[in-house]
């Protein structure tokens, strides 16, 4: 009779209705990032064209077998200078996530941590900040500082720090008020041993995601500004700068600027993609 | 055939291939009253909702016959059953604050069936709306009607979900858990709603896993496991003199019939040896604890005033009472958490807490091994990230166990909890409730405690799991001389458990006495009309009786202590 | 918390709070505005190269040093910064922004005959993307893994897409491919579409995500069943219940949004050669328009706070839990 009222161990099943992306959408993204790191790393492993060779005969081309994704008003080889502009585009995207979320981590964790009157302060200097639009804000900042790809890396990171500032904030209050930092606490762990074993790590978990996705949106705002002839100079091969040169054309030549703007959302949905995995599997808590 | 509401003869239910409910039958006559008994997973509610035509679009429903009122349920297209829905059957769930819409005022949830169904122009659905509520018994009606479930109390929510069932006097109600989130004196009331129901002569069909619920209203009982029959027959024969041994079981695990001693669960036979009457040491000691909160509203709520006890080695305090009676928030001062406003608490004779931070956080510190604490939802407790050994190797840690025989250690505890040592590897996600809950207790004993504050540790779980819970918990005391400090809202779990017992309301302690004593004869007012509105088995005696529409007890139903303590931390 | 004993109107209760609510707001973002003034009058102040020279023509102007001096007094340059900050201050309360250095006239004036067109803009991309997310998610969420995964594809796609990139697109196909639409100002309302259709898909791709997933936990709530078995057909019950409910976190992310929405009309705004204050920031800045950038910022910045506390109050008016928890 003992068996009758004996528990299942079985493990309630969780449902995963979020899980749209199959493991062939992420694995895909995954690919394409690490494709793109080695085109970063190294870009002759795709292409031997030089990015910068001019060859006016060969301007405009529209793509063919010789040139798979055309030529420019100098004849460039698009393709050869979307390899090259990969390093560029990912050095911008991952130095411009990091500085947003080292401001971002720095400021949630005072809001989050340093008692109600700090947290009160860097909640309304997260709403000033936040009250510059943050192409405007990076606008200014080439205002005062100038153009190129230094002063675009800190733009790109300052429009998005507060964004991710409020994301660790909650986060973090999120973990301070749940039921296992008191049990810590009950079990009479010291505070500082509870803040860096279980708050932190338990509050910066979900930021590898948002790292993630992060790069992919750094990408799309620094192709903004380059775009909008602030970044990179021409004729450097920066995605956003091919885009804005190619603008000219887009009667003509609709492959100047679809092609380099292609690459720019494959990055971000690549990202986007691997992002939601992680979550996916930080969220199932796999072993 | 047409004296019958309802009939159901060989239902089945399966969900992607799964079978959830198998060769259900039962019949239903007006005036009368079915209830589906069974724990979580005996598919008592996938059967409710398959005779709605609401299992969903991955259940697939069958049956020999699912007829209602001459008509075959089965035949029905979407459109004729929602023509059915809410007119002809009424649909009531557990817990009103999410099962009317928090955003919408409850009377518009009413007015809905009305309009749905197109009753009489406006004025008459408003006039009808008012008099539905008036019928369920709530006071005010036309204030009522204007708020929102979150701004009333579970009582009152409860009568605005069933009065939204009742709208057009269906002649068959179906009712899922409908007291299971509420207060023991509020479900009196509820179940005397429903009593008036049965009389006015609509057919009833109630779900529960309670079954002292139950026997008050059902006049047959179905007795379901894993989506089996298991056993079923008129209410007195099941519950008086059961033939299948897990309805045996279920009977045998209800605390409230078991005083303290005996044993609930039959996993281990024997009876508990008899606790020593010597007085052991005083271990906690509160005197004139006091705590007021400033709510959101900007109103001042004394929580807690004047609470005294004394908790000796070995013994088990109990301290029952309804939500919002503050015993939640003592428990919070009793483990030095929270800082009381007024008087102290003394551990062995020592400050543990006292207001103003006169007791600092670095003295408790040494002396937190020797107190622990058990919580209602344990899974909210762990670490998300960590496995089972990792919290107890953690909790051995921090009482200063050496990392080289933590690994036994947490052998021995699992063993102690009744684990297989197998689960040690899982996550606590991975693990059932019971699971949880051994592991929140291991994890408690793991620095060899002389007190363990336990705060409602088996509500959320099913009966039999709850009775195994209690076993174990009882046997460690014996083992181990624990003493308890044991919090519930549950008369029966706090008669089985405690050698003393502290009756709270409003925030004081409006009884305190033995067990025996509070129970046989009760002192105050209030404790009378606790004990009498815990519904009882049948053959018990003992009558259910009703108590009065409380004003008082609502507003303070109302207010949410854990929703303070967010703001307070 | 209201207290069910005393016998208050309850709409008069909530009406009351939230016009409580938006006066602290309001006081909030006075703060707010006179922070992003002052941050702004410094951090332009630290600019390399004289302001003077900015507004007598740049560098090729080549003015005399007389010209130069005279210009210093004329716009008040030659006091100490303090000085000019309280100046500043003293003039943005009279509602005088100052002079535009390039285009000579006083900057209230630039900025009355361009807000229109950005307001325009950002506000039918606004609308419209609401619309894209309403017509996306109500009708497919809960609908089975192949539409749900469709969708979700979709609303992936769009918010990965960047304005400029899909301005460009659009451009190229429907104003000089298909000749649908004019390429370029901002007179009439098919002149609007392009740029509000580039704005806004990205931003309902965004709204999309969040509102889905919102809608899809809604409908898994008991109170759905309940409103299931009163007899509400599934498109009612979708409407009338879990719609209210699924806006939630997207509201919310609308006052984010007019923030992504301003940075994606100067974008638009220079792609499409509008009228706006995008494109006059834009040139402001390159032409180191002191006056002009501040008191675009400053109109912008005005607008956000403004925005948001909209959004705040339409989030208590749709849902006023949070009212009772925070007022």
């Amino acid at each position: 009779m003992s068996d009758l009222i004996l528990e299942h161990s079985q493990a309630p099943l969780r449902r995963q209705r979020r899980l749209q992306w199959p493991p062939l959408g992420a694995s895909l993204a995954i690919l394409f990032l690490l494709a793109l790191l080695l085109a970063a790393l190294a870009p002759g492993l795709f292409t031997r064209i030089d990015p910068l060779a001019i060859v006016p005969r060969e301007a405009f081309q529209a793509p063919s077998w010789t040139h798979w994704l055309g030529t420019d008003q100098s004849g460039r080889d698009i393709f050869a200078r979307i390899v090259h502009g990969a390093r560029q585009s990912l050095l911008i995207g991952v130095a411009a996530t990091l500085l947003s979320m080292t401001i971002a981590v720095s400021l949630g964790l005072l809001g989050g941590l340093g008692g109600a009157r700090v947290d009160r302060g860097v909640g309304w200097l997260l709403e000033v900040l936040f009250a510059f639009p943050s192409l405007v804000l990076a606008l200014l900042f080439v205002a005062v500082f100038g153009s190129g790809v230094g002063p675009l890396i800190i733009a790109t990171g300052l429009g998005g720090a507060p964004g991710y500032a409020r994301m660790v904030r909650g986060q973090v209050l999120a973990v301070r008020n749940s039921g296992y930092i008191e049990a810590a606490r009950a079990l009479g762990h010291p505070t500082a041993r509870i803040v860096l074993r279980q708050l932190l790590p338990n509050a910066m978990r979900p930021l590898v995601v948002t790292l993630t996705m992060g790069v992919g949106q750094a990408i799309v705002w620094a192709s903004a500004l380059s775009f909008l002839g602030l970044g990179a100079r021409p004729p450097a091969p920066e995605w956003g700068t091919m885009l804005s040169m190619g603008r000219d054309f887009i009667a003509s030549a609709w492959w100047l600027t679809f092609f380099p703007g292609l690459f720019i959302v494959l990055t971000t949905l690549a990202t986007t993609a691997a992002g939601r995995y992680l979550q996916h599997r930080l969220e199932g808590r796999l072993p | 055939m047409s004296d019958k509401t309802l009939i159901v003869d060989g239902l089945n239910v399966t969900f992607e291939g799964r079978s959830v409910v198998r060769e259900l039958s039962f019949t239903l006559a007006p005036g009368r009253c079915v209830a589906l008994v069974g724990e979580s997973g005996s598919g008592k509610s996938v059967s409710a909702r398959s005779l709605v035509g609401l299992v969903g679009a991955r259940g697939e429903v069958t049956a020999r016959t699912l007829g209602f009122a001459g008509r075959d349920l089965l035949a029905l297209s979407e459109r004729q059953w929602r023509a059915v829905r809410g007119k002809d059957i009424g649909f009531v769930l557990q817990d009103a604050l999410v099962s009317l819409d928090p955003l919408r005022p409850v009377g518009k949830e009413i007015l809905e069936v009305l309009q749905t169904h197109g009753y009489g122009d406006r004025a008459q659905r408003a006039a009808r709306v008012l008099t539905l509520l008036e019928r369920v018994g709530v006071p005010d009606v036309a204030l009522r009607a204007r708020q929102r479930p979150g701004q009333l109390s579970g009582g009152l929510r409860q009568r605005a979900l069933i009065a939204s069932a009742l709208a057009l006097e269906p002649a068959l109600v179906i009712a899922d858990e409908p007291t299971t989130a509420l207060d023991a004196t509020v479900q009196a009331q509820i179940l005397e709603v429903f009593q008036q129901i049965k009389a006015r002569g609509s057919s009833l069909l109630i779900i529960s896993h309670d079954l002292a619920v139950v026997a008050q209203l059902a006049d047959e009982v179905v007795v379901l496991r894993h989506g089996e029959v298991v056993e079923q027959g008129p209410m007195q024969q099941v519950l008086r003199q059961p033939q299948h041994p897990y309805t045996q079981a279920l009977l045998a695990a209800v605390p409230a019939e078991h005083p303290g001693g005996s044993r609930l669960s039959s996993t281990r036979a024997g009876e508990r040896v008899p606790r020593s009457a010597v007085p052991g040491e005083v271990l906690l000691q509160a005197r004139g604890l006091g705590k007021r909160y400033t709510g959101p509203d900007g109103v001042v709520r004394q929580v807690v005033q004047g609470v005294d006890f004394t908790l000796r080695a070995g013994r088990t305090l109990g301290i029952v009472g309804e939500s919002g009676s503050g015993k939640t928030t003592v428990a919070r001062i009793a483990l030095g958490l929270l800082q009381p406003d007024q008087g102290e608490v003394l551990y062995r004779g020592q400050p543990w807490n006292r207001p103003n931070d006169a007791v600092s956080e670095a003295r408790r510190r040494p002396l937190r091994q020797q107190i622990s604490v058990i919580y209602q939802d344990p899974l909210g407790s762990f670490d998300p990230r960590w496995t089972v050994a990792q919290i107890l190797d953690d909790a051995l840690q921090v009482a200063g166990v050496e990392a080289a025989a933590r690994p036994a250690r947490i052998q021995v505890l699992l063993e102690q909890v009744r684990l297989p040592a197998s689960l040690a590897s899982r996550r606590p996600l991975q693990l059932s409730g019971g699971q949880r809950q051994r592991v929140a207790i291991a994890r408690a004993i793991a620095s060899e405690p002389k007190l363990i504050i336990c705060d409602e540790p088996v509500s959320a779980l099913d009966v039999s799991v709850q009775a195994q819970v209690l076993d174990l918990l009882a046997d460690l005391q014996d083992a181990l001389g624990l003493a308890y400090l044991f919090i519930s809202h549950d008369l029966g779990v706090i008669r089985h458990v405690s050698d003393d017992v502290l009756v709270m309301r409003h925030g004081q302690v409006v009884e305190h006495a033995p067990v025996e004593q509070l129970f046989e004869q009760p002192a105050h007012e209030y404790t009378r009309r606790l004990l009498g509105s815990v519904p009882r088995l049948p053959g018990s005696g003992a009558e259910l009786v009703v108590p009065p529409l409380d004003l008082e007890h609502e507003a303070f139903d109302l207010f949410d202590e854990s929703r303070l303590w967010k703001i307070a931390i | 918390m209201s207290d069910p004993t005393t016998l208050t109107d309850p709409r008069r209760e909530r009406l009351g709070a939230l016009a409580r609510r938006a006066a602290i707001r309001l006081g909030g973002g006075l703060l707010v505005l006179w922070a992003v003034a002052t941050l702004t009058f410094f951090a332009l102040r630290l600019m390399p190269g004289d302001p003077v020279l900015a507004i007598l023509g740049g560098t090729t102007g080549n003015p005399t040093p007389e010209a130069i001096e005279a210009t210093r007094r004329e716009y008040g340059l030659d006091k100490p910064l303090p000085v000019q900050y309280v100046l500043y201050l003293g003039r943005l309360v009279q509602g005088d922004l100052g002079q535009s250095y390039s285009q000579h006239q006083p900057v209230t004036r630039v900025l009355a005959e361009q807000a229109g067109a950005t307001l325009e803009l950002t506000f039918a991309a606004l609308v419209l993307a609401w619309l894209l997310v309403l017509l996306l998610t109500v009708v497919t969420a809960g609908r089975g893994r192949l539409i749900g995964g469709l969708a979700s594809l979709a609303e992936t796609l769009s918010a990965a897409l960047p304005h400029f990139w899909l301005g460009v697109v659009l451009l190229a196909v429907f104003a000089f491919g298909l000749r649908w639409f004019p390429p370029a100002g901002s007179d009439s309302l098919a002149s609007l579409v392009l740029p509000a259709f580039s704005l806004a898909i990205p931003l309902a791709g965004f709204i999309a995500q969040v509102t889905r997933e919102s809608l899809e936990l809604t409908l898994d709530q008991p109170f759905i069943l309940s409103a299931r078995s009163r007899g509400l057909s599934d498109l009612a019950v979708r409407f009338r219940h879990a719609l209210r409910h699924a806006l939630l976190p997207g509201v919310s992310l609308s006052g984010w949004a007019i923030g992504a929405l301003i940075s994606g009309a100067v974008v638009c705004e220079v792609i499409f050669s509008r009228k706006g204050v995008g494109r006059q920031l834009y040139q402001a800045v390159q032409l180191q328009d002191l006056p002009l950038v501040i008191g675009i910022t400053l109109v912008v910045a005005a607008a956000y706070v403004l925005a948001n506390i909209l959004v705040d109050l339409l989030y208590q008016w749709i849902d006023p839990r949070q009212q009772e928890a925070s007022a």
